[in-house]
């Protein structure tokens, strides 16, 4: 699992590894259950790295090869960590015709970080994302769970100041 | 009994831009006046019109309040609702003639439009059963149950001339008669395609958002229907408002025993699960979305075998879109020869699009197929804001083409935009003016292709990387007229020889840009230029210097401090240094920067 992007060390606890113990075995027996776990162990962790992988391919008994095929494949399963903020970028047709190609640069030159980079900081992380289906609002971006639509490129200083 | 109701639209636009707050504020003003026994509050699902959210409604007068704020809420209360003066400066102003209401329903926006797929969207309160029961619900389950046989049921559905929503059109009926018949017996799955992957394609999640309990009734008619007794809705992640309506909708129905065993004491058991997606567009390929709901990487598989024979853990299995299940109960209940009197000759029904980009009336509609592209983006849509020209509609997302301006009286149909190098596709309708270079979208929806493509097939996965590579050379004005011909030929290579669909319709962008839009591409090859100013890498930014009052907000804008000039002096841009993002235009008030 060579990676070239900067990480931070992983730090799970002991509290994560009993809540993911006991979500696997409750799990484990469903029709297709991989897809469902990792989703809930992304949802303990907040990423999927190495060692959390290791204890799943272990629980359920299949290789750590096909349980990081399949976190490879899907685009929401990360391998890193993410920042404190999450800021996504919708780049959906409707938000792209609107000039969020735009916003979207103007993000990485404020952020000084690039598609999937995190802060030093550990503070904002950058994804762009495809749709989010608030399209009658574009261009949109989403700061965790908070959306901002019909933005313009001067706006954008500001809304990141919200969170400093 | 309350004497008025206010509904507030909890869709995902409307909730984008505050409706929650707007709520929560509503029910403390409604107590501080003491009303809470008389009025009612509900959140519903979109109303459609999402560019002018947040929307209330206030019945029984039926007062239309739009771009409603935080602040104007307490005057709705304290005027409307307890003196019974409507806040005129709220109401949307075609729904109040002479002072009067006029009924939404002969707004420009709702007259052409007739609502099946969405017609409890924005009028019923999703999480709860008892409204969606009230408006007819389950009664098509209840005939279908005690009156039909599964012969029936397909028959009718059949007639109908229903075709399926996601974008390839095929028979609805046929699908679910292939099921029943291919195999006899044994177990059989019913799945929902909600992995709405199209971008700018949002009517699915509008259904699973504002009438849940439609698609859950649909797919229990199904079952039935096939002989299938377990259901999977496979919904995307994106989407956390649907998911936990819909986990609510199956629970209230759980409770009703309307799903489980023995549903209606027919003897029929049916239940139904949700499967989170994460983030693939393939996965709403059928093949590649039953992989993953397998719990595998979501890659397609070849047919035959269909699925219809070996699907879902290689059992028989029907897939279908939530709007294709969202027309089945009306269908049922009101009969095939009804839905078939509208639409053409070869679709029926209706069908919803999201329309969205340049257009003053972003939002979703639902129109008779028929309807002209001219009727929706000018009547419906309200036209192109600001004055500019209407250049192309895109339908059919990353599959689909780009409509100019000389097929604008069209008749929307599955044949009519197959015919035009489009396709209906899920129903995303972007509307694209003068100042949107059409290279530039080609390559955009490239470059969604080549992230989506799952890499199973190779004209799919280096073949699209290719055609990315030429549009990326010619939208920075390296490209050469054997370039052209180089993309068109690959074009055709990656149509006939990918193994699915996102392969198999990737270059239609390209394809239909190349055919209407040749000029544009001309530009940017032999004149080296980009009309529409959107590359980059063709256009300078500068300063009329008859204009320039040396006010320096552009220099201070600029990110990248590529513009020099001191206070009541001309200013100049570097082009060396300045990275074209558009900042300084947008804040120069006398409008002296320009783009060449």
């Amino acid at each position: 699992m060579g990676s070239q992007k900067k990480t931070v060390p992983f730090a799970g606890t002991k509290e994560q590894e009993a809540a993911l113990l006991k979500m696997i075995a409750e799990c484990k027996d469903e029709k297709g259950a991989l897809m469902p776990i990792l989703q809930k162990a992304q949802d303990i962790y907040g990423y999927l790295p190495r060692e959390v992988q290791t204890i799943i391919a272990r629980e359920m008994e299949v290789p750590l090869e096909k349980v990081y095929g399949v976190v490879t494949f899907y685009s929401q399963f990360s391998l890193y960590p993410k920042g404190r903020y999450k800021v996504s970028v919708c780049l959906g047709t409707a938000c792209y015709v609107k000039g969020a190609g735009n916003i979207f640069d103007e993000l990485q030159v404020l952020l000084g970080i690039e598609d999937g980079g995190c802060t030093e900081d550990g503070k904002f992380s950058l994804e762009s994302c495809r749709c989010i289906g608030a399209c009658g609002l574009a261009p949109v971006l989403m700061i965790n769970d908070d959306v901002y639509g019909r933005l313009s490129i001067n706006e954008l200083s500001g809304i990141l100041a919200k969170y400093e | 009994m309350y004497r008025s109701h206010v509904l507030v639209c909890g869709g995902t636009g409307c909730n984008s831009s505050g409706s929650q707050t707007i709520m929560k504020t509503l029910q403390s003003e409604i107590e501080k006046v003491g009303l809470e026994e008389e009025v009612a509050v509900v959140q519903t699902g979109c109303h459609g019109l999402c560019a002018l959210g947040p929307i209330m409604l206030i019945y029984p007068e039926g007062t239309f309040y739009s771009m409603v704020k935080n602040e104007d809420v307490s005057e709705i209360v304290s005027e409307h609702l307890l003196k019974g003066r409507p806040v005129s400066r709220l109401v949307y102003s075609e729904t109040s003639k002479d002072g009067k209401v006029k009924p939404l329903s002969e707004t420009t926006f709702y007259k052409k439009q007739h609502r099946i797929a969405l017609r409890n969207c924005g009028v019923i309160d999703p999480e709860n059963i008892d409204e969606y029961i009230g408006r007819n619900g389950y009664e098509a389950l209840g005939k279908v149950l005690t009156a039909m046989t599964p012969d029936d049921v397909i028959k009718n559905i059949l007639d109908s001339g229903l075709r399926g929503r996601g974008g390839a059109g095929f028979p609805t009926g046929r699908k679910w008669s292939l099921a029943k018949d291919l195999v006899k017996g044994g177990q059989k799955y019913v799945c929902c395609n909600a992995d709405e992957g199209d971008p700018g394609a949002f009517m699915d999640r509008s259904v699973l958002e504002g009438d849940p309990h439609v698609v859950l009734e649909a797919m229990t008619i199904a079952g039935y229907a096939i002989g299938a007794s377990q259901g999977y809705i496979y919904v995307r992640a994106e989407y956390p408002i649907a998911v936990t309506r819909l986990n609510i909708a199956i629970e209230q129905a759980r409770n009703y025993g309307l799903l489980g065993k023995n549903i209606f004491e027919s003897g029929f058991d049916f239940d139904i699960e949700l499967r989170l997606g994460a983030g693939a567009f393939v996965c709403g390929e059928e093949t590649a979305l039953m992989t993953s709901i397998e719990g595998k990487r979501g890659e397609p598989r070849p047919r035959p075998p269909f699925p219809a024979e070996k699907g879902l853990f290689q059992k028989p299995t029907i897939l279908n879109n939530v709007e294709t299940y969202a027309n089945v109960p009306q269908i049922i209940l009101n009969g095939a020869d009804w839905f078939k009197s509208m639409g053409t000759e070869k679709s029926k029904g209706t069908k919803v699009f999201a329309l969205g980009g340049k257009v003053m009336n972003t939002g979703l509609v639902e129109i008779p197929m028929g309807t002209t592209l001219r009727e929706v983006v000018e009547e419906i849509g309200g036209g192109i804001p600001n004055g500019k020209k209407f250049k192309a509609a895109q339908t059919g997302g990353p599959s689909g083409g780009c409509i100019p301006q000389e097929h604008f009286d069209i008749e929307i149909d599955y044949e009519n935009l197959l015919s035009i190098g489009s396709m209906m596709g899920s129903g995303g309708l972007i509307v694209m003016d003068e100042d949107n270079c059409m290279v530039d979208i080609a390559k955009f929806f490239l470059g969604f292709t080549v992230e989506e493509s799952c890499g199973k097939c190779t004209p799919c996965r280096i073949g699209t990387k290719r055609m990315y590579e030429i549009l990326d050379k010619i939208t920075k004005g390296q490209g050469t007229m054997e370039d052209l011909d180089k993309l068109e030929k690959l074009c055709y290579h990656i149509k006939e020889n990918s193994l699915c669909g996102l392969g198999q319709t990737a270059p239609n962008p390209v394809l239909s840009t190349l055919h209407y839009f040749k000029d544009e591409y001309l530009a940017h090859v032999v004149d080296k230029k980009c009309p529409a100013g959107v590359c980059k890498d063709l256009l300078t930014f500068v300063i009329d210097p008859d204009k320039c009052i040396g006010c320096t907000l552009c220099a201070k804008v600029c990110p990248a401090g590529a513009i020099t000039g001191s206070l009541k002096q001309l200013h100049v841009i570097n082009p060396d240094i300045c990275v074209k993002c558009g900042a300084c235009m947008e804040k120069c008030k006398k409008g002296a920067i320009s783009k060449r």
